[in-house]
């Protein structure tokens, strides 16, 4: 398996103080990788290192074979997409017009998109479903479909990798369920994708590896099967989590709650 | 990643798109219809050539074509008018136009691109410290018996120091972040008012305190005929520099970091968009004093009309820019014997019109 992204004994710190250390992840293409930990825990700022918005304390972060750290920004966003967490949406743009501006690591610093980039803008809309978007205003959708039009933003930019920070905050049930399903897709088509989530369960149902994170680093990584356990999420999270298994058909499903102590 | 076959996609000539079996749904879309186009350009033309045969002196509009004919395009055509008339029409009235409607293009596009790179539609012209630094320089070259010609210099050396002093204290990391870019634009800004306050104390009372307030208040009566050619030369190397980055501005106008993950080099971008705007602006105000508003209305009722996308903003807010302070003037001109200042009547205009606007629209955007 050739490596679309490889960490190396990777180490982190704002100032003096450590957010983690000695993290490796080898992913290849096609991998989805969920990184699951409590707040403050450094996953976004993993994430930011990956897309080489911040600098490693220590390690090497290579993108198929390139260190990141000599890519320019305009190569970086060739190879890789991030849909960020927070997303302020201030002009009234249309969402065709905000997804052809994935376009751009593509076009020169003079150039504005031409049709076939237009065309490939709207395939890709249509493609994941939200064709009927393209001249709605990306500022009056809802908050799914907005997260819809970013991530086929990002799919414009015809990367190999795609981070996800938190795709599913401020979501709600249906549109988390759309967002998942979509990412799914995604890693079937054989991109490589790394996302954070804060719900546990979205790791069984979309990622082939995870990768469990506290305040040092990663405490587990491996299938969502082998490592999602009653221990790893309650060393995880730092509350006792219960693990439960339902039977669909011959089909198992996992979930897991945490333990309330209710009187 | 694999290609999905290619769906036809139709464009209508304006650019914007048509989906097949799509045409029941409401279109949002902005279009640049052609009503809009063929408005849009008749409107600075009309007020250019009203501008020509309305002031003191009433020149009927035939003659003020002949006079035209025969100065510019040297038409054999008789000479029927006084010298006078040939006078006030191509040396006065003509270059005074063309400036009024350069001005109202360039602060109009120099304000659209900054509001799209700070995210922000309360944006003007003058955020980064442009007009202090540069009425600074100008009352600098009236203390000193500075010729018009050192005024200029001076002025347009200033606002573009203060533009400098702006972008070196707000650099920080490496970056230029929105936020420290406006809070130095206000340090720099209030650092010269005290300077330019500080020479109008100290300045004569009988002719060099009204001549500094004078100027400040803006005006395009100074502008000469020989003067035209090197008055247009920032404004318009300014704004084709912002024209050709119009795209560009869309990516950055969705926020810094997500047009760097997009591969905008930000720092490079916004170093050309402040570079051209400072250029147009200090253009200006070097030449016609602080003209206030119009960068800030202007693109404001562009994206009312044709919306956000920079690459139909650009040659709307050009075009409205030029047709509003082109009327402005005339106003400023003729509505009293003594000229008014531009400047005040394009707060007195620009204010009122400003707050029906945000009334109407509820502070919306789009």
């Amino acid at each position: 398996m050739t490596s679309k992204l490889s960490i190396r004994s990777a180490g982190f710190s704002y100032g003096e103080k450590e957010v983690w250390h000695d993290i490796d992840l080898e992913v290849g293409s096609g991998d989805s990788i969920c990184l699951l930990g409590p707040n403050g825990c450094g996953k976004t700022t993993l994430l930011n290192c990956i897309h080489g918005d911040l600098k490693l304390k220590s390690g090497e972060i290579e993108i198929s074979g390139r260190r990141i750290a000599t890519m320019s920004v305009t190569e970086i966003a060739r190879s890789m997409g991030y849909v960020f967490q927070e997303h302020s949406a201030m002009f009234p743009y249309n969402s065709l017009e905000v997804v052809k501006m994935g376009r751009t690591p593509h076009l020169g610093l003079f150039d504005a998109p031409s049709q076939q980039d237009t065309e490939m803008a709207m395939n890709v809309m249509i493609e994941m479903g939200i064709g009927h978007l393209a001249d709605k205003r990306y500022t009056n959708i809802s908050g799914g479909e907005r997260q819809l039009v970013l991530i086929a933003r990002t799919l414009c930019q015809d990367p190999e990798i795609i981070l996800l920070d938190e795709p599913t905050s401020h979501l709600d049930f249906k549109n988390q369920g759309l967002v998942l399903e979509t990412i799914n897709r995604l890693s079937k088509r054989g991109l490589t994708i790394i996302m954070t989530s804060h719900f546990p369960n979205h790791a069984w149902l979309t990622s082939s590896r995870v990768a469990m994170m506290n305040y040092k680093g990663f405490i587990a990584l491996g299938p969502a099967a082998e490592v999602m356990t009653e221990e790893n999420l309650s060393q995880t999270y730092g509350i006792r989590v219960k693990v439960y298994q339902a039977m669909d058909g011959n089909r198992a499903i996992n979930f897991c709650t945490p333990e309330y102590s209710k009187a | 990643m694999k290609r999905v076959e290619t769906v036809p996609v139709k464009l209508n000539p304006a650019g914007d798109i048509i989906i097949s079996g799509n045409s029941s749904c409401h279109a949002e879309a902005d279009s640049l219809s052609w009503q809009k186009i063929a408005l849009l350009t008749a409107l600075p033309l009309l007020f250019f050539f009203v501008s020509l045969f309305l002031g003191r002196l009433f020149i009927d509009p035939l003659t003020v074509i002949k006079i035209l004919g025969k100065n510019l395009l040297f038409l054999p055509i008789d000479k029927t008018w006084s010298d006078t008339l040939e006078v006030v029409v191509i040396r006065i009235r003509l270059p005074r136009a063309i400036m009024a409607g350069a001005v109202g293009a360039g602060l109009s596009i120099s304000g659209a691109a900054f509001q799209g790179m700070f995210h922000n539609p309360l944006v003007s012209p003058y955020i980064l410290g442009v007009s202090a630094g540069a009425g600074f320089g100008a009352a600098l070259a009236i203390i000193t018996d500075g010729s018009i010609f050192l005024l200029q210099i001076y002025a347009f050396i200033f606002g573009i120091i203060a533009v400098s002093v702006t972008y070196y204290i707000s650099r920080i990391y490496k970056t230029t972040s929105i936020l420290m870019l406006v809070l130095s634009g206000i340090v720099v800004a209030a650092l010269f008012q005290g300077l330019i306050s500080l020479l109008k104390y100290t300045a004569d009372t009988e002719d060099k305190l009204p001549a500094i307030t004078f100027w400040l208040m803006g005006s395009m009566g100074s502008v000469q005929l020989k003067d035209l050619p090197v008055a247009l030369i920032p404004i318009v190397s300014g704004s084709i520099g912002l024209y050709l980055v119009r795209w560009r501005i869309n990516v950055l106008s969705m926020g810094d970091r997500e047009a760097r993950a997009m591969g905008v080099n930000t720092e490079q971008l916004k170093g050309i968009i402040i570079v051209c705007s400072t250029i147009v602006s200090t253009g200006v105000v070097a030449f016609c004093g602080i003209i206030g508003w119009v960068g800030l209305i202007i693109p404001h009722v562009s994206r009312m009309l044709v919306g956000p996308d920079h690459r139909k903003l650009f040659p709307t807010t050009l075009c409205l820019g030029a047709a509003y302070l082109i009327l402005i003037d005339n106003i400023a001109r003729n509505i009293s014997a003594a000229e008014v200042p531009i400047g005040i009547l394009t707060a007195l205009v620009g204010a009122p019109f400003f707050a029906v606007l945000l009334r109407k629209t509820r502070g919306g955007w789009g």
